[in-house]
């Protein structure tokens, strides 16, 4: 074969595996806004985002998300009111105490957490964390929103604390000797000097983790009860819209039916949230960056 | 606090006026009797009083390797001190002994005596924040803190306690008009100071140093990241200074040791070949190596 055509068949292949990336996030996008439009046709929009009652399963049909989002939020925000404090005290103590050879041997380890399946954590949740809690508060429910939100903030914690130790490793050296020479204490150094400087990637880190607990499914499934409900209260059953599409996948629901294109509008709403967080974290990152050369 | 701090910095600088006046009315005498000004060094066994700084046999080692052998020196207040000698010589690291910058690297280690003031800085009892608030530290490269050009200033007092904010900004102007560089900000002082030039950022640096009022400030090569004209001014500045300050600098611009320093320690691998008056270091150097050096042969 001539060289020429080589080359060409060469550059085709390799344009085809990076078009199938593309191909599939335009295929689901489109999947999603083409059975929306579906079930937006049947279903007001303004029901969708006022009602407060999600019930596509029973007799008595409401089509509002604001319970799933309530559920999704709720245990998004007790994952996120855990795993920050944790996450960002570990990057302060690797990055600026632990010594090198402790770093090295922690970090893979801490990063391991983030590999046990979720659904490990889900049964943790619920046979280990529940029943702890309810010694302590005896009226929580066997379902509830605080304990998978709290294993939930313990699986993200790597992802802060290693995103951001990354972020404050990175912060020059100079910076560091500037606090110190003036008199300033480690301490004193990594909450004034250093975490404002490294702030972009802070903030990049958490914002990755807020987006991984909105999607996640498998905790929230197994000890988050299946029950919409428009609620802040951390101790009664809940349901994300994670485990509404799973429920719904799941069960016998018929296809093409009203109650089946419930599920693309929830993923749609879902969607919608993570890719403006995504854009935040993207803006962020490309308006900070090496802000302190 | 903040009083606490202002009373004992300015008995420092009366003890430091007295022992000015002490050893100028000294040096008249024995001009007047003819005999050459040598401080007698058995005169005291931790310290001579005259000395703003002194070490002492001072070795340094990173891990194994040894870096500064048996460095003794004395620096009399209110003077510039540079030390000069080719890079790698181990300049920069005996600067870095007076503010204990060396303890940051994992396997330094310091034998002799390092005296500010008559005391052990590598004392067990010495709180290394404090020795660092008096022994003040500015950078090759400028490093402004990613605040604005007032908190960079203000740093160094928030983190020393310091909560007054009539104070704080009172030291703010003030210390910024010493270092020469508050009419080009007065106007700017809570916009970002990466967004100064690196002139400007460097005397911001200078003004950060003294707004803790030390007593000694260290300069390792201040300007050699800067144009010709931000080094003047800079230099201006380093004259201005040692009325308030005693300074150490490390240079490797001979013309600038030449031009704004008292006293010159050359450095050649490891050792201090030769420290005297600046002007006797150049006209008329001692050692082989110094001569070489000054005469621009190698380095």
């Amino acid at each position: 074969m001539e060289m020429n055509t080589k080359e060409k068949i060469i550059e085709g292949l390799l344009f085809a595996c990076a078009a199938i990336c593309v191909l599939t996030t335009l295929g689901i996008v489109a999947v999603l806004v083409i059975q929306s439009v579906q079930f937006f046709s049947e279903v007001p929009l303004k029901d969708f985002l006022t009602d407060t009652q999600w019930t596509p399963l029973f007799a008595d049909k409401h089509f509002g998300i604001l319970p799933l989002l309530s559920g999704t939020f709720l245990t998004t925000i007790i994952a996120i009111t855990i795993a920050l404090p944790i996450g960002l005290t570990t990057a302060i103590y690797l990055s600026e105490y632990a010594s090198n050879t402790f770093r090295s041997t922690v970090k893979p380890v801490l990063e391991i957490l983030a590999a046990i399946p979720t659904v490990v954590y889900g049964y943790f949740a619920l046979t280990v964390v529940t029943p702890f809690l309810q010694i302590i508060f005896p009226s929580l429910s066997g379902f509830n929103a605080i304990s998978p939100g709290i294993v939930m903030g313990l699986m993200i914690v790597p992802l802060i604390s290693s995103l951001s130790e990354d972020a404050l490793y990175a912060v020059p050296k100079s910076l560091r000797e500037g606090s110190y020479a003036l008199g300033s204490t480690k301490l004193q150094t990594a909450f004034r000097v250093l975490i404002p400087a490294a702030s972009s990637g802070i903030i990049v880190s958490v914002i990755l983790a807020v987006s991984r607990a909105l999607g996640e499914t498998m905790i929230v499934a197994i000890a988050a009860g299946q029950q919409p409900r428009l609620t802040f209260d951390p101790r009664v059953p809940i349901e994300t819209v994670t485990t509404y599409i799973v429920q719904v996948s799941g069960g016998d629901v018929p296809h093409g039916s009203l109650e089946y294109k419930t599920i693309f509008s929830a993923g749609l709403s879902l969607f919608v949230i993570t890719l403006i967080l995504n854009n935040i974290s993207f803006f962020i990152k490309k308006k900070y960056r090496e802000q302190y050369e | 606090m903040a009083e606490k701090c202002e009373v004992v910095s300015q008995t420092g600088m009366e003890i430091a006026i007295i022992e000015k006046k002490m050893e100028t009315r000294i040096e008249k005498q024995h001009r007047i009797i003819g005999a050459e000004f040598m401080p007698d060094e058995n005169l005291s066994t931790k310290g001579n009083v005259m000395n703003k700084i002194e070490t002492k046999n001072v070795q340094c080692w990173y891990g194994d390797f040894h870096v500064l052998r048996d460095v003794s020196i004395s620096v009399e207040p209110n003077t510039v001190t540079a030390l000069i000698g080719p890079s790698g010589c181990g300049k920069s690291t005996y600067l870095r002994v007076f503010n204990r910058m060396n303890d940051l690297i994992d396997g330094f280690k310091l034998e002799g005596d390092v005296l500010i003031d008559g005391k052990d800085i590598y004392d067990k009892n010495i709180r290394v924040n404090e020795l660092r608030k008096n022994v003040g530290m500015v950078f090759q490269k400028p490093n402004p803190f990613p605040k604005s050009i007032f908190e960079n200033v203000a740093y160094g007092l928030r983190v020393n306690g310091v909560t007054d904010k009539k104070l704080i900004a009172d030291t703010v102007e003030r210390s910024l008009k010493q270092a020469a560089v508050w009419n080009e900000v007065k106007d700017n002082l809570h916009k970002n100071a990466l967004g100064l030039s690196g002139g400007q950022q460097q005397r911001l640096c200078i003004a950060r140093a003294i707004a803790v009022q030390p007593s000694v400030i260290l300069m390792d090569e201040a300007t050699s990241a800067l144009d010709p004209i931000s080094t003047g001014k800079i230099e201006d500045l380093i004259a201005d200074l040692k009325k308030d300050y005693t300074i150490l600098i490390v240079t490797h611009n001979m013309q600038q040791a030449l031009r704004v320093s008292d006293k010159t320690a050359f450095f050649f691998l490891g050792d201090m070949i030769e420290y005297n008056d600046t002007k006797e270091i150049f006209n008329n150097p001692q050692h082989e190596h110094t001569r070489n050096y000054v005469g621009g042969r190698f380095g």
